[in-house]
């Protein structure tokens, strides 16, 4: 590094990497965000693919992104903006330069920009900057394809390998630019292509252009930025999404109450890879079956709770509806099984890929007859591995099936994840039957908490039939008595709503603020920096998060009523703030919603909840 | 340890006066005291029907599900369990209408399920619809002017997804349901069963040809492993091959004698004579009974086993704490 460059401190940055489905932009923004974590800052990564199956090369629907936040201190959010956009091709510019902040830096590939990726994407003229109003002092223009196959000319690679290196040119020259340490890439391309280390140095020699470029030109008009890290978590960290973290409480789950691990699924985005994370752990005993449909692999988990195994069924919100049936099925059998959502945008079809928590209502309530069931809402990509945890212990030790909600935005983001000593978990304890009450024993005999026991074929004396019929109470016969009937509802009621859950946090202005913001899951960073904003802006101003949504937190009434203003915000059109409506009395909140598929901007919410607390 | 069908019963059906699903109940007790199997580990698992009320009336494990699912429920059961001897009592309708889909899934799997299809082409709990066996011209109540649709035949839907064992008993012929059932429940993997059993309130009459013993004399043959196919009051009649199909003769006319008939291989791979029998059809063709096809395949639910044991083998990571160290780890001090 020069000496004479001024290097300017800097807070947090945001870097979106754009390009065509093809380009790499995904491994490429991933990279960027490890090395910036291995040094300590804090990270938090969107990932926004196309819809397309597969979009024809340079088109406008073909474009996939990679949005990375990174913070000396922590973000909760890949921030609204970015202050870097890589567009690898003209499509991505097209397409992604509104997301960049007006004093944007962008890093451009001419080669890409010639007069048929313009027509493709559907630029009028040649003059692309002026035609998107583009300041062209703010662009780093480069021949970017044409150095990469500089770089790799003497390799014997041919062009279609050279050419899918361009993504490393543009993680060395943004690595530069913020000053990253080129070790730290090296090392983790040399251990993602351990099998093949003739790729990782081509890949590295890339990486290294692309630095090189931006150092020999001093790229960034004005300086490099470096982002100190300024609260250290000490500890031992990977890069996590939430559909991963929430495969890995699953494990830890199974582990921890000495149980076999089953996942009945069917392949539904944004779930899948759950499907595909535990299907590579046999080593762990994960036993995974991709089942004939979204019924099948609920009702296949059903069947496996019932011969003993912790049982989970993955999906989104289209196979939820599906799976409506043999949930019942659990609840009246009341036997454990975790059902994970994570949502996409709907109805029907609807965005596949995109984010919402639009299902929060179908899961409360969208089986027939009185269902309750535990609902869990995971906060953050990290968090889906504590909220995967707690399900499991939740629905075995309550012999009830229980939802855990994430979304496509927490699924498929990343966090850094201080990695979890299992000893430092709560143990898991099943109302297994015990064996004194052989003999005398009827399956809805219950236990203090109202937990009917749970009686694993295989052991002697404790047979019984379960089913879908109603059941009597104390025989566990089957039964249509008008008394019994309500009573068994009440039981299945009450046993739901003994489940202790952790009280809702105030974070914030806990004391005296003037509105409450009020949120549930995935849109916690979000709802959190608007908070952090708010407050920066002079404004007295708490958030209560929910992540237990069914039952509630015991405080949740009084928290809801401490305030002069609450607004609820949501990614539907008012579900969670219906729900507490009718779960606390006379409470009339503000609320905003918005469903549109993407991630809250937080501008849009401080603007929104400023004049909440003016009026 | 010796165990009486008793060993295996439990409380008072409640099925019509003379429902086939009475006859099954009885040889299925005696079937699985012949077995030997502990009451503890088999698992007797239903979905919605007159006929999967079944799991009420045994002394087992057992669940009475959702119409329709008994399959993809009895899959998870023994996957999860494979030490679980698991039977899926399904009737026409819950099994070939709504359960159509986890029925040839759980026969292309080869799952190790004992698979029971009682079958008597009416829908009884609903109280008279037609259902997906009904021959077509079928009135019932949801067909007044008779079905414009043709049924599902269980053996040919079984063979077309590919399943390795398909067996069929009267109902009221007690000796030869417990005979299908112990040899479903020998055969490693999907074992189905068609009974044919009638409903005497919907559907009077619908195996009438084959429901007492002097009928299945004069129109059922039993197959016989190694044996030849010979049928008939007095075992006068017989099946040879014409052509690609089967034709009846009669012994000692035109020279036949019982070398020249088709000897019965429920082991040969290849289905297709199988087929040919298990299709058979009065009044022209006697209704096969007994095991048709009998074919060793690997089993779903040993190789997910099986896997498990290889991939152990092959990895480092054993537990959650070693999963964690197969990332790429950063420590920040």
């Amino acid at each position: 590094m020069s000496k004479a460059l001024k290097i300017e401190q800097i807070e947090d940055v945001v870097v979106l990497f754009a390009g065509d489905s093809g380009d790499g932009m995904q491994l490429a923004g991933n990279i960027f965000s490890t090395v910036s974590a291995t040094v300590g800052n804090s990270i938090s990564t969107f990932p926004n693919y196309p819809a397309d199956i597969r979009a024809p090369q340079g088109s406008l629907t073909g474009v996939s992104g990679f949005q990375v936040h990174i913070g000396a201190t922590k973000v909760y959010t890949p921030g609204d903006k970015c202050d870097v956009l890589v567009a690898m091709n003209a499509a991505a510019l097209k397409t992604q330069y509104s997301k960049a902040k007006p004093n944007a830096t962008i890093i451009i590939d001419t080669d890409s920009f010639q007069p048929a990726d313009l027509k493709k994407a559907a630029f009028q003229t040649e003059d692309y900057l002026a035609e998107m109003n583009i300041d062209p002092d703010r662009v780093i223009a480069c021949q970017l394809t044409q150095m990469v196959k500089d770089a790799l000319a003497d390799t014997g690679m041919d062009n279609k390998a050279i050419m899918k290196c361009r993504n490393m040119f543009a993680l060395g020259l943004v690595c530069w630019i913020f000053d990253r340490d080129l070790n730290i890439v090296f090392n983790f391309l040399n251990e993602k292509f351990a099998k093949k280390p003739s790729l990782a140095q081509a890949n590295i020699k890339v990486v290294q252009a692309g630095y090189d470029y931006g150092h020999n030109t001093h790229s960034t008009a004005a300086c490099v930025c470096h982002i100190e890290t300024k609260t250290k978590q000490p500890g031992r960290y990977m890069d996590i999404t939430g559909n991963k973290a929430t495969a890995y409480g699953l494990i830890a789950a199974a582990e921890k109450a000495g149980l076999k691990l089953y996942l009945g699924s069917y392949p539904i985005t944004p779930a899948t890879d759950i499907l595909h994370e535990l299907s590579k752990h046999k080593s762990l005993g994960v036993t995974t079956v991709q089942c004939e449909d979204e019924i099948a692999g609920c009702a296949s988990a059903v069947g496996a709770s019932f011969a003993g195994a912790l049982a989970v069924t993955s999906t989104s919100g289209p196979g939820i509806c599906l799976k409506s049936e043999a949930l019942n099925l659990a609840v009246i059998m009341e036997l454990p099984l975790v059902v994970i959502d994570v949502q996409r945008g709907g109805p029907a079809t609807g965005l596949p890929t995109k984010s919402e928590q639009t299902d929060l209502l179908q899961v409360l309530f969208g089986r027939n007859g009185e269902s309750p069931m535990p609902v869990i809402a995971a906060t953050s990509p990290t968090d889906c591995f504590d909220a995967a945890y707690d399900a499991c212990k939740i629905a075995l030790e309550h012999m009830t099936p229980v939802v855990l909600m994430t979304d496509a935005f927490i699924a498929n983001g990343s966090g850094a994840f201080k990695l979890p000593d299992l000893k430092e978990y709560p143990a898991i304890n099943p109302p297994y039957v015990p064996e004194e009450l052989k003999g005398t024993w009827t399956p809805y005999q219950r236990n203090a908490c109202g937990s009917r026991y749970w009686a694993v074929p295989g052991r002697e004396g404790f047979e019984h039939i379960l089913g879908g019929l109603e059941k009597d109470n104390k025989t566990g016969a089957i039964s249509t008595e008008p008394e019994n009937h309500h009573i068994m509802t009440c039981l299945r009621q009450e046993k739901i709503e003994k489940i202790t859950v952790p009280d809702v946090e105030v974070l914030g202005d806990s004391k005296d603020a003037d509105l409450l913001i009020v949120g549930f899951g995935g849109t916690y960073g979000h709802l959190h920096a608007v908070m952090d904003e708010m407050r920066a802006q002079g404004k007295r101003v708490a958030l209560a998060h929910f992540k237990y949504i069914n039952p509630l937190p015991k405080n949740t009434a009084e928290v809801l009523k401490k305030y002069p203003k609450v607004v609820v915000a949501e990614q539907n059109m008012g579900q969670f703030a219906s729900f507490l409506r009718m779960k606390i009395d006379n409470f009339t909140p503000y609320q905003f919603n918005q469903v549109k598929g993407q991630p809250f901007v937080i501008a849009e919410l401080v603007d929104a909840f400023n004049n909440i607390i003016n009026n | 340890m010796e165990y009486k069908a008793s060993d295996f019963k439990k409380g008072q059906p409640r099925w019509c006066p003379g429902c086939g699903d009475h006859f099954f109940l009885a040889s299925l007790h005696k079937a699985m005291a012949e077995i030997g199997i502990k009451p503890c580990n088999n698992a007797v698992i239903s979905g919605i029907g007159c006929s999967s009320r079944l799991p009420h009336y045994m002394a087992t494990y057992g669940m009475n599900t959702i119409h329709g699912r008994a399959a993809a429920i009895a899959t998870g059961c023994k996957v999860a369990n494979p030490d679980l001897e698991v039977w899926q009592i399904s009737g026409d309708g819950d099994g070939l209408a709504i359960g159509g889909n986890h029925f040839i899934h759980a026969n292309r799997r080869n799952i190790n399920l004992n698979m029971i299809l009682l079958n008597n082409r009416i829908y009884g709990l609903t109280k008279g619809q037609y259902s997906p066996t009904s021959p077509r011209g079928f009135v019932s109540k949801s067909s007044p002017y008779g079905t414009v649709e043709d049924p599902f035949r269980p053996a040919e839907l079984c063979f077309g997804a590919r399943g390795h064992f398909f067996a069929r008993a009267v109902a009221t012929d007690s000796a030869g349901t417990v005979e299908i059932l112990k040899a479903a429940q020998k055969h490693k993997g999907a074992s189905v069963c068609e009974i044919l059993q009638n409903c005497v309130i919907f559907n009077n009459g619908t195996h009438d040809s084959v429901y007492t013993k002097e009928g299945r004399a004069k129109n059922a043959i039993y197959l016989q492993q190694g044996k030849p196919m010979i049928f008939g009051e007095n075992n006068e009649f017989g099946l040879i091959q014409e052509g690609f199909g089967i034709k009846v003769v009669k012994l000692g006319e035109n020279g036949i004698t019982e070398k020249d008939l088709l000897v019965h291989d429920a082991h040969c791979s290849d289905p297709t004579l199988q087929l040919k029998l298990a299709m058979m059809e009065g009044p022209d063709f006697p209704i096969a009974l007994g095991v048709i096809r009998d074919v060793e395949a690997p089993t779903y639910d040993d190789c997910v086993s099986q896997q498990i044991e290889d991939v152990k083998k092959q990895k480092n990571y054993h537990n959650f704490a070693e999963l964690l160290e197969t990332n790429d780890i950063w420590t920040i001090e």
